[in-house]
């Protein structure tokens, strides 16, 4: 037997060296394709509220929104391996954080953004603590009653002094700032364009660091990880913890943006949009997000065009065939593609 | 050189030339967004889809009705240009369709956006665009507040409205009555026993118990029990159809034999009586406003007969037996009859203006007797309800049609 997988492994080896490891003149192409790609977006990314109408800049505005929750959920699920069904319940705590802060204490609309993140970190990590315990169907379980059960948390009694049940919170839509000639749609567009820009240099930081090495060390092989003196259970609560931040500040951003919440706002169909704006940008390519957050705000409207009655099945239908021509979302398709380019020109 | 000189002068002229003529035409627009010589765009948000998709009965009933409208010749010859999204009963959803209404269509107005979260999570952006959201479906009180949303106006009777008439007639018919309330504890449980108590007036002190429940809760039995216990012999029941139903049975299990009053959203037989069981629901008494289909007493009713030749010429797939296809014809005649009223002046304000000022308006399907009313300080259209009663098989209207004014 051991000899066996010694020897697929062995004949494995050339073959995944050929992928992996192209020659260094392509690898420099390929860094050079992306960071025009990247040029080429943040420029598209700046000049947009300019070109559009204000109905465009709020789509977009929701759009990047979406991507900075589901950047959050790709640090947990895509480079630390823990699969979550509950991020919409994480979205729900900043929103309620920022709405409450803004209504109750009259606290300025950005005071309550970091603030959002931190509450959301806090919860996050002592959700991850017990969450140790559980492995990946399991732990998408217990996820899926946080985010159950967080809307409904929000009717409670005991709570609606501040959460007004289920009439929700109406919040003012804020002005841009140092007399910016700016409207209110176009001034969140850019300061949700920062933090989204912001949030991704974390994260593209994170991952290339210590940490996120431990992080896909676990995801990769834990025991391995844990021989080579990795704190597993601190790294795994942490990656909940950063993941839920990131969550939570895009939710009290969608609380500004959209000026109202109350518990429906939060069904559990928004945890599964995350998931699936995940899984259609890539698992573990921080880029994908982006493309995330577009599919799951505009691939249901296009659905609803095509038949208002059936938009469900529609959305369903597309998500198929998305699937299976992109099984592994853009980030693979992407990845597969630039491979080939750079083989071409390695052959050549 | 000298040409290019020129050429700048024949486009200045030019350009100042298409500006003049343009500009009338543009101001004209401006001013009757959404409206053309020969047609009115009307924006709708109905849940198509997720957990309350039964109530887009409502809006696919109105796209019906405005298309007999627009085959018999429109309104003024304008064909009216019905556009309605899906929002799945989401409050962020409905504030993007709201906008893509309003900012990417430039609709005139909103009209029967339906629940009460989504109305109020649109409310105040309409009122900050102007832009009327009329006879909007819920029937919260809090969409009636001239003073504070002047742009937004509501259509069927409200939950507070409700209660007063319940109020004032136990307060004339049963005047020692010992009341016992159970209630949703939400916007509409508590808005239904503000206006009990309001219809009550000094005689308030007749409830002797009350108890809610969270729309969470799996069953209500406790709450049911410990009201027997109170020792009233009147048992109101505010609550949504599952729970109303729980109730019902509960109070007959335990043989407490108070009168019963259930609310009007938990009145249709199939989904609350029924699995009440019929005869405990024997007795239960509620309000309606609207003629129910299915009694007998209106099968020569020519408005009766009005409303089948639409259902099947019009929305053939529609469920006949079900609530919402009334409520969609009828309040998609008083949108009709608002814009009839407008007439070529339609702009946003003229159209806001006439739906503030109906007076005596009565509809095919009402019940006899009933009219609406509105004013500048009056944004409750339908006020008037009448008593029924469950005889085991059907409700039969008694007594008069009473008013529920709100502050009347």
């Amino acid at each position: 037997m051991s000899v066996n997988t010694t020897t697929t492994a062995d004949s494995q080896a050339p073959a995944k060296q050929g992928v992996s490891l192209p020659a260094p003149a392509a690898a420099t192409g390929n860094v050079k394709i992306m960071r025009t790609a990247g040029a080429i977006l943040l420029a598209i990314g700046v000049a947009a509220p300019f070109l559009s109408g204000n109905f465009l800049i709020f789509q977009l505005t929701m759009m990047m929104i979406y991507a900075i929750a589901i950047l959050g959920l790709n640090i947990l699920t895509g480079f630390n391996g823990q699969f979550s069904l509950g991020h919409g319940a994480f979205y729900a705590v900043g929103a309620y954080t920022a709405a409450i802060m803004m209504d109750q204490f009259g606290i300025g609309y950005l005071w309550t953004l970091p603030i959002a993140g931190i509450v959301c970190f806090v919860v996050g990590f002592l959700f991850g603590l017990p969450a140790l315990r559980l492995d990946g169907v399991y732990l998408a379980l217990a996820t899926f009653a946080l985010a159950v059960v967080t809307p409904q948390l929000f009717k409670l009694t005991p709570f609606e002094h501040w959460t007004s049940g289920v009439m929700g919170i109406v919040i003012s839509k804020p002005d841009a700032p140092f007399g910016l000639p700016l409207n209110p749609d176009q001034w969140l567009y850019f300061l949700t364009f920062a933090i989204g820009l912001l949030a991704y240099v974390c994260a593209r930081n994170l991952v290339g660091s210590r940490t996120g090495r431990a992080l896909m060390a676990i995801r990769d092989n834990p025991i391995a990880a844990r021989s080579m003196g990795v704190n597993t259970a601190l790294f795994k609560s942490l990656a909940f913890g950063v993941s839920a931040l990131y969550t939570g500040v895009a939710g009290a951003l969608g609380a500004i943006v959209v000026q109202y919440i109350s518990p429906d706002s939060f069904h559990f169909a928004l945890s599964v949009a995350l998931v699936v704006g995940l899984v259609v940008g890539g698992v573990g390519w921080l880029p994908g997000a982006l493309f995330g957050g577009a599919f799951i705000m505009f691939v249901p409207n296009i659905a609803e065009e095509l038949s208002k009655g059936l938009s469900g099945a529609v959305y369903g239908v597309i998500m198929i065939l998305m699937m299976y021509a992109i099984p592994t979302g853009l980030g693979g398709l992407l990845k597969a593609a630039l491979g080939a380019l750079s083989k071409r020109s390695t052959t050549r | 050189m000298h040409n290019r000189r020129n050429m700048l002068k024949y486009m200045g002229a030019g350009l100042a030339l298409s500006a003049s003529l343009a500009f009338p035409a543009i101001s004209h627009a401006a001013d009757m967004p959404g409206v053309t010589d020969t047609e009115i765009k009307l924006g709708n948000i109905s849940p198509y889809s997720g957990p309350a998709s039964a109530y887009s009965t409502i809006a696919k009933t109105i796209a019906a009705y405005f298309n007999k409208v627009n085959e018999e010749g429109g309104i003024n010859g304008r064909k009216i240009n019905f556009l309605s999204y899906d929002d799945g009963y989401s409050p962020p959803k409905a504030v993007e369709q709201a906008r893509k209404l309003v900012e990417s269509d430039e609709v005139l107005l909103i009209f029967q956006s339906l629940g009460t979260p989504s109305n109020s999570a649109i409310e105040k952006y309409m009122n900050m665009k102007k832009v009327p959201q009329l006879l909007v479906a819920t029937g919260a009180t809090k969409f009636g507040n001239p003073k504070e949303a002047p742009w937004t106006m509501g259509w069927q009777p409200n939950y507070q409205s409700e209660g007063i008439i319940y109020g004032r007639w136990i307060n004339s018919e049963m005047p020692d009555a010992k009341i016992a309330v159970m209630y949703q504890n939400d916007d509409f449980g508590k808005d239904v026993l503000a206006g009990l108590k309001t219809g009550l007036g000094d005689k308030a002190d007749m409830i002797v118990a009350e108890a809610s429940y969270e729309v969470a809760e799996p069953v209500v039995d406790s709450q049911v029990v410990k009201l027997k216990a109170s020792g009233a012999d009147v048992f109101i029941n505010i609550a949504t159809p599952k729970f109303a139903a729980q109730a019902i049975k509960k109070a007959h299990e335990i043989g407490w034999d108070a009168t019963q009053i259930v609310a009007n959203v938990s009145t249709s037989v199939a989904a609350v009586l029924t699995p009440a069981g019929l005869e405990a629901s024997t007795g239960v008494i509620s309000t309606g406003y609207l003629k129910d289909m299915q009694d007998p007493q209106w099968a020569d009713d020519p408005a009766k007969k009005d409303w089948e030749a639409f259902m099947d010429k019009y929305f053939p797939d529609g469920n006949k037996a079900s609530n919402f296809t009334v409520y969609g014809y009828s309040v998609a005649q008083t949108m009709v009859h608002i814009l009839e009223q407008a007439g070529d002046d339609l702009t946003r304000e003229n159209v806001l203006k006439q739906a503030a000022s109906m007076k005596d308006v009565t509809l095919p399907l009402f019940l006899p007797g009933m009219s609406m009313n509105t004013s500048e300080t009056d944004y409750f259209p339908i006020e008037q309800m009448q008593l029924m009663k469950f005889d085991g098989e059907r409700w039969v209207n008694f007594g008069d049609v009473i008013s529920g004014e709100v502050g009347g």
